[in-house]
């Protein structure tokens, strides 16, 4: 069954939405779709450096994008807004990115496929990757659950616990970092924040609890994943920005419903 | 059995010399400080006198930049944060909110909502709470962590004048009940809780400090407060030796 392209391009879609529900959540509480973006277009600079040094694609975008995220991290608050910081980190990494990689000798480089995804083209090695990677993220986010959702709610509450929240601040930076790399080559980096925000945007008025959002969050995303691979095997409609459509509607029939509740 | 952290003493938090400042703006300076078990300390003083600093260096939330802040080894601090906003993005229900880092049984729950004066609760969102019965639940959030001291960073604020007045009667119910000491932190820089002990009034250092003055039988005092506040305010009366 790993011999069938579309199978391998399924399990990899549905590891990046078990890791992205639970990590969408905390970026949606935090407002942070805007962090979710400037880290995504630094992969772009990732894949750039990554081809330059001939490392492995998700070990140089993995690493790029923690540098960017950690950088913004510590430069917000100091005399800029963090909207400003964002942006030039987003669109710097972007354009160097795509600078970069048009100096590349003798490299045939097909940018689209980084900017898009190329879910299609998942390779085994590209499964286990993505696999491991997803898990490590999900598994990072049960393990910090209660302290980040503490310290989400109220840092001085979380300090006042004994919990640190600009610890708890890093592991979620990394924690996107590292779900970046992993996706990059399943959505592309112009579309991971939309696999971050919309299923737990869409699992918001269905819940009434975090652990539930973050749940129907996964269910959503993977509903997302297998929806959209099927449009574009019948349809002939690229893939990726096929799982964000119908990850879209299912976010305009949940927001419809809470509505209607109300 | 291990004596209960604080039992053997009634020293809870103890500050020495202390002074902090942020980047090279000094916001405290020269600090001293001791709170003891049971009782009711309330800290004032204008915008920007150090008071949520004061509070952040007693509950080791920053380390003091001079001094030492000397804390009862395994001191356990409920805190109740200035009107903290839960998001409607997050749904977060009372009951799961009042079990957020450790389990707690739903019967306790029950009894310490009851016991802060809210029934019925435990299935509302928190972001559908009216403000007084949002900062009860934060109170009660607070209570089960069963805490040597009770810190409050304006918890009132949002509050009209009967709800604070009401907000003030429980913190002092509890601190009978409990005989956990209490910090709380107001803005209003001449009335105050009327079970306070001490006042410490608060702008970059200690100007003065004092009990309250309790006047509620004189007909100034209902003319100040009105009826409904059943002698839950009083009145401090500053004597400073300076002038900022």
């Amino acid at each position: 069954m790993l011999d069938d392209f579309l199978f391998r391009a399924t399990l990899a879609g549905l590891a990046v939405a078990l890791a992205a529900g639970p990590l969408g959540c905390f970026v949606v509480w935090r407002r942070m779709a805007y962090f979710g973006d400037a880290t995504a277009h630094a992969a772009i600079l990732g894949v750039a450096l990554s081809l330059t040094f001939s490392v492995s694609l998700y070990l140089g975008v993995g690493l790029t994008v923690s540098v960017i995220a950690l950088a913004v991290a510590s430069l917000t608050g100091r005399g800029f807004a963090p909207d400003t910081i964002l942006g030039v980190a987003a669109h710097g990494g972007l354009a160097t990115g795509l600078v970069a990689v048009s100096f590349l000798p003798g490299v045939r480089t097909d940018i689209t496929a980084y900017l898009f995804g190329d879910i299609l083209a998942v390779g085994k090695s590209d499964l286990a990757v993505i696999a491991l990677g997803a898990a490590g993220v999900a598994a990072l986010t049960v393990w910090r659950w209660v302290p980040l959702l503490t310290a989400t709610l109220h840092p001085d509450l979380a300090i006042a616990r004994g919990i640190a929240p600009r610890r708890e601040q890093l592991f979620l930076t990394l924690a996107l970092a590292a779900l970046v790399a992993v996706a990059l080559k399943v959505v592309g980096a112009l579309l991971i924040t939309a696999m971050l925000i919309i299923p737990a945007a869409a699992a918001r008025p269905l819940t009434r609890t975090p652990e539930a959002m973050a749940l129907t969050a996964i269910a959503l995303g993977a509903l997302s994943v297998t929806g959209g691979l099927r449009l574009s095997a019948t349809a002939d409609t690229p893939a990726g920005p096929s799982i964000v459509v119908i990850a879209v509607i299912l976010f305009l029939v949940t927001a419809t419903l809470g509505s209607l509740r109300r | 059995m291990p004596p209960l952290p604080g039992h053997h003493t009634a020293m809870l938090i103890q500050a020495a010399g202390v002074a902090a400042r942020y980047g090279t703006t000094p916001a405290l300076s020269g600090i001293d400080l001791t709170l003891e078990r049971g009782e009711i300390v309330t800290v004032i003083g204008p915008n920007g006198s150090g008071k949520s600093t004061l509070m952040k260096l007693l509950i080791g939330a920053i380390p003091p930049t001079e001094g030492r802040v000397t804390r009862a080894p395994g001191l356990t601090v409920g805190y109740v944060p200035q009107r903290l906003e839960i998001d409607r993005t997050m749904p977060i229900t009372v009951d799961r909110f009042l079990s957020l880092g450790s389990r707690v049984k739903p019967a306790q729950k029950a009894a310490m909502l009851a016991r802060v004066g809210l029934a019925d609760v435990l299935n509302r969102q928190m972001s559908s709470l009216s403000g007084g019965q949002f900062q009860r639940v934060m109170l009660a959030q607070a209570l089960l962590t069963k805490p040597d001291l009770l810190a409050l960073d304006e918890a009132t604020q949002g509050l009209d004048q009967p709800g604070v007045a009401a907000f003030y009667r429980l913190i002092a119910e509890v601190r009978d009940e409990l005989g956990c000491a209490i910090l709380m932190i107001s803005h209003d820089l001449h009335v105050v809780m009327s079970a306070t002990d001490r006042v410490i009034c608060l702008n970059g250092h200690i100007c003065c400090e004092g009990a309250p003055t309790v006047v509620t039988d004189t007909p100034e005092y209902r003319a100040l407060f009105g009826l409904g506040t059943e002698g839950a305010l009083a009145l401090y009366r500053h004597e400073h030796d300076h002038h900022h």
